[in-house]
């Protein structure tokens, strides 16, 4: 026997054992590890995203006003919108890749639950693009004027409703894979689903800069993930498959 | 007598029988009556060629055989049972190779094994390394699979299907971009699958390498 | 139990026929109420005692409204059938739906619009209906131009189905999120589209038209959908002797 049939021959069969001998959790980590391991390997497209929250900050002084004082008025809505449109084109990164190499349609025919695959994919998408914008957000938040105690509660605003933001725009990512040129049509699909996480961050950003409690509006604002953590990834995995037809 | 016999249960219960049954197969694709009523039985240890001309359906009646399209009539039954009851399962024992290899170019070809076959069995580093062996591109394991060759992306599919342990095989233009040497590389693959107790449903331009020649044929018009 | 009627119903020559049939039952009574409606809204009905005449308006605009959200989900839920029981038919519903829906939106904006010229000066202002109206546009905007997006149709109604579903799921949170933060930022002087305290002489002809535009609603649902019938089987045999008859 060659050495490879003796290790091979040595390995229980998966057919044998009956169900696929990888748990639904550690099939999602895999996912989860290589998504990104592929981001990092293509360090410079992480900071895509990034860099364009940071221009559309810069929209707001030159097309209003260099005062900060104006500026902390506008200052929600030019972060929400700057967070809001980034996203948008982050969303690009999600599925399209693993729908033109073959890979999304391996992850359909794993034997394993693909809902939990792609939910393992947006949450490695926030880590990659989210979280880092929740980062950012107070560097374009001070340069709008907005005072350094408002700083953890914008932070904290940006991080739930990021996490919201991912996960609806997956929805709209995957219904779209068979669309060609499809960023206007995804940012039509997505924007109204995403005004819900508009209006209760920007409300929770205004009251962080306004020094008082943003409990309110945070909670509003997980609540929606936590629905969208339970219905988004089922309405994508429904979008992939019809995609694969 | 006695011991050809027991090597033959020894092997063939690697891989307890299964049976892949097509029922009456209609599809249409828009306007397109693409799978016209087709029908077939597969067993433990047959391979089934599908030929046809380019549109045929070759490969729509593989994706279908995979539950990946919905045919308006007829039935995929695997052992019996129809796939859709539980396609989960049903994926757990299957392997779909399409046209191209599913790989991620900016992985190297042992890391996309690792991803791709670890969501479907445990892959121990030996086991890996071994298969990668066996197919011939031993040495460009931690290549990125950017840097390979069409015919060596392919080898790194066909060493997926061999960790895959999958009862049976679907797929589509094996063949493809591969060399005689990696042609028979194929054939010999199949039929080592076969006489473990494998199927295989494979869409063919051409004959299928001399291994497995006797293959029976499906032919779509 | 016989499930045959709903199998009959799924079928395209037997629905073809059935829509031709049922439209006239539907269209006059229609025209009928909507006639009686505005003459007893427009001229029966007493001016209000706040509005004056300007009100009246609101036997086009409130009808309007309440169609446009009772048709997305009766879009929604023919596109849920159709994903869920594989019926072509479901799905041609939901595809006729949309324009109609799109148009009862817009009717609604618009009414809404010239009803706030007179009441607040201005032709617009964002209050909580006008602008969740609004939002519903886009949200059949993007189900049409997602339909668009693919030339494949079974793959055109799969997938604006689970955007239905998705969108029909989401319509009470954006309401809610909207009317929140209309809460928020209420001048006191804006006055709101709301429906004026209405004895029964002006409830009657709300009702009535109500009823009307619900008919129409149906009558236009069947003749287009008799026309999308057509065109998804064009290639029938069927169809050459349904169109000569």
């Amino acid at each position: 026997m060659r050495p490879a049939d003796q290790v091979l021959a040595s390995v229980p069969t998966a057919t044998a054992l009956g169900a696929a001998p990888v748990s639904g959790a550690a099939a999602a980590r895999l996912a989860l590890l290589r998504d990104l391991k592929l981001a990092f390997r293509k360090r410079g497209q992480l900071v895509q995203p990034l860099a364009f929250f940071a221009l559309v900050t810069l929209i707001f002084p030159l097309s209003i006003s260099p005062e900060l004082a104006r500026l902390r008025e506008v200052a929600p809505g030019a972060l929400w919108a700057g967070a809001l449109l980034a996203s948008l084109l982050a969303l690009e990164f999600l599925f399209r890749d693993d729908a033109y190499d073959g890979t999304l349609e391996q992850y359909a025919l794993s034997g394993q639950s693909l809902t939990a695959l792609l939910f393992a994919k947006t949450v490695a998408h926030w880590l990659l693009t989210g979280l880092p914008l929740a980062l950012m957000a107070p560097f374009a938040a001070l340069s709008l004027g907005a005072p350094g105690t408002a700083v953890p509660g914008i932070v904290a605003s940006i991080a739930v409703g990021s996490v919201a933001l991912s996960l609806i725009g997956s929805i709209g990512a995957a219904l779209t894979l068979g669309v060609k040129r499809s960023g206007a049509l995804l940012a039509l699909l997505t924007l109204p689903l995403s005004l819900p996480v508009l209006i209760f961050g920007a409300r929770a950003t205004e009251l962080a800069i306004s020094g008082a409690s943003i409990v309110a509006p945070l909670e509003l604002l997980a609540a929606i993930a936590v629905l969208g953590v339970t219905l988004a990834p089922l309405a994508a995995a429904a979008a992939v498959r019809i995609s694969l037809e | 007598m006695g011991e050809a016999t027991d090597a033959r249960e020894l092997t063939a219960s690697r891989i307890p029988a299964r049976r892949l049954e097509a029922e009456n197969l209609h599809l249409w694709r828009g306007e397109r009556h693409v799978l016209r009523g087709v029908a077939f039985t597969l067993s433990s240890g047959e391979c089934l060629q599908v030929v046809g001309a380019n549109g045929a359906g070759k490969t729509t009646l593989l994706r279908t055989v995979a539950g990946l399209m919905y045919p308006e009539e007829g039935q995929v039954r695997w052992d019996g049972a129809d796939v859709r009851r539980d396609l989960r399962t049903f994926h757990a024992a299957i392997l779909y190779l399409g046209h191209e290899p599913p790989l991620k170019a900016d992985l190297t070809a042992r890391e996309n094994l690792h991803y791709w076959i670890g969501t479907r069995r445990r892959l121990p580093a030996e086991a890996l390394a071994a298969a990668l062996s066996r197919v011939g591109v031993g040495a460009l394991g931690e290549r990125l699979v950017r840097t390979l060759s069409a015919g060596q992306r392919r080898r790194v599919a066909l060493a997926a299907l061999t960790l895959s342990l999958a009862s049976l095989w679907l797929l589509d233009e094996p063949t493809t971009n591969l060399d005689s040497e990696g042609q028979e590389l194929v054939g010999t693959l199949l039929a080592e699958h076969l006489a473990e107790g494998g199927l295989a449903l494979a869409a063919v331009h051409h004959e299928l390498p001399r291994a497995v020649r006797g293959a029976r044929r499906l032919e779509l018009t | 139990m016989t499930w045959t009627w709903f199998h009959r119903l799924a079928s395209p020559p037997h629905i073809y026929g059935l829509a031709g049939r049922l439209t006239p039952w539907f269209a006059w009574p229609a025209a009928l109420l909507v006639i009686a409606g505005l003459w007893g809204g427009l001229v029966l009905a007493p001016p209000d005692y706040q509005q004056g005449d300007g009100f009246r308006i609101i036997y086009v605009h409130a009808p309007s409204a309440w169609m446009s959200l009772m048709v997305y989900t009766t879009m929604a839920v023919a596109a849920a059938v159709g994903l869920i029981w594989r019926m072509k038919v479901a799905h041609a519903v939901a595809a006729s739906c949309a324009p109609i829906g799109a148009s009862f939106t817009v009717a609604a904006l618009v009414t809404g619009s010239l009803w706030g010229q007179p009441m607040w000066g201005t032709y617009w202002q964002w209050d909580p209906r006008l602008t969740s109206e609004l939002i519903l546009l886009f949200l059949y905007l993007g189900y049409m131009g997602l339909r668009a997006g693919f030339d494949d149709v079974q793959r055109a109604d799969r997938a604006s189905a689970v955007l239905a579903i998705v969108g029909v799921v989401n319509v009470p949170i954006i309401h809610y999120s909207v009317t929140w933060w209309n809460s928020l930022h209420q001048a006191p002087s804006v006055m709101q589209l709301g429906k004026p305290k209405m004895p029964l002489s002006m409830l009657t002809p709300l009702l009535i038209m109500l009823l009307g535009f619900t008919l129409l609603f149906v009558a236009l649902l069947l003749v287009r959908l008799r026309a999308e019938v057509l065109n998804r089987e064009r290639a029938a045999n069927w169809i050459r002797e349904a169109v000569s008859a």
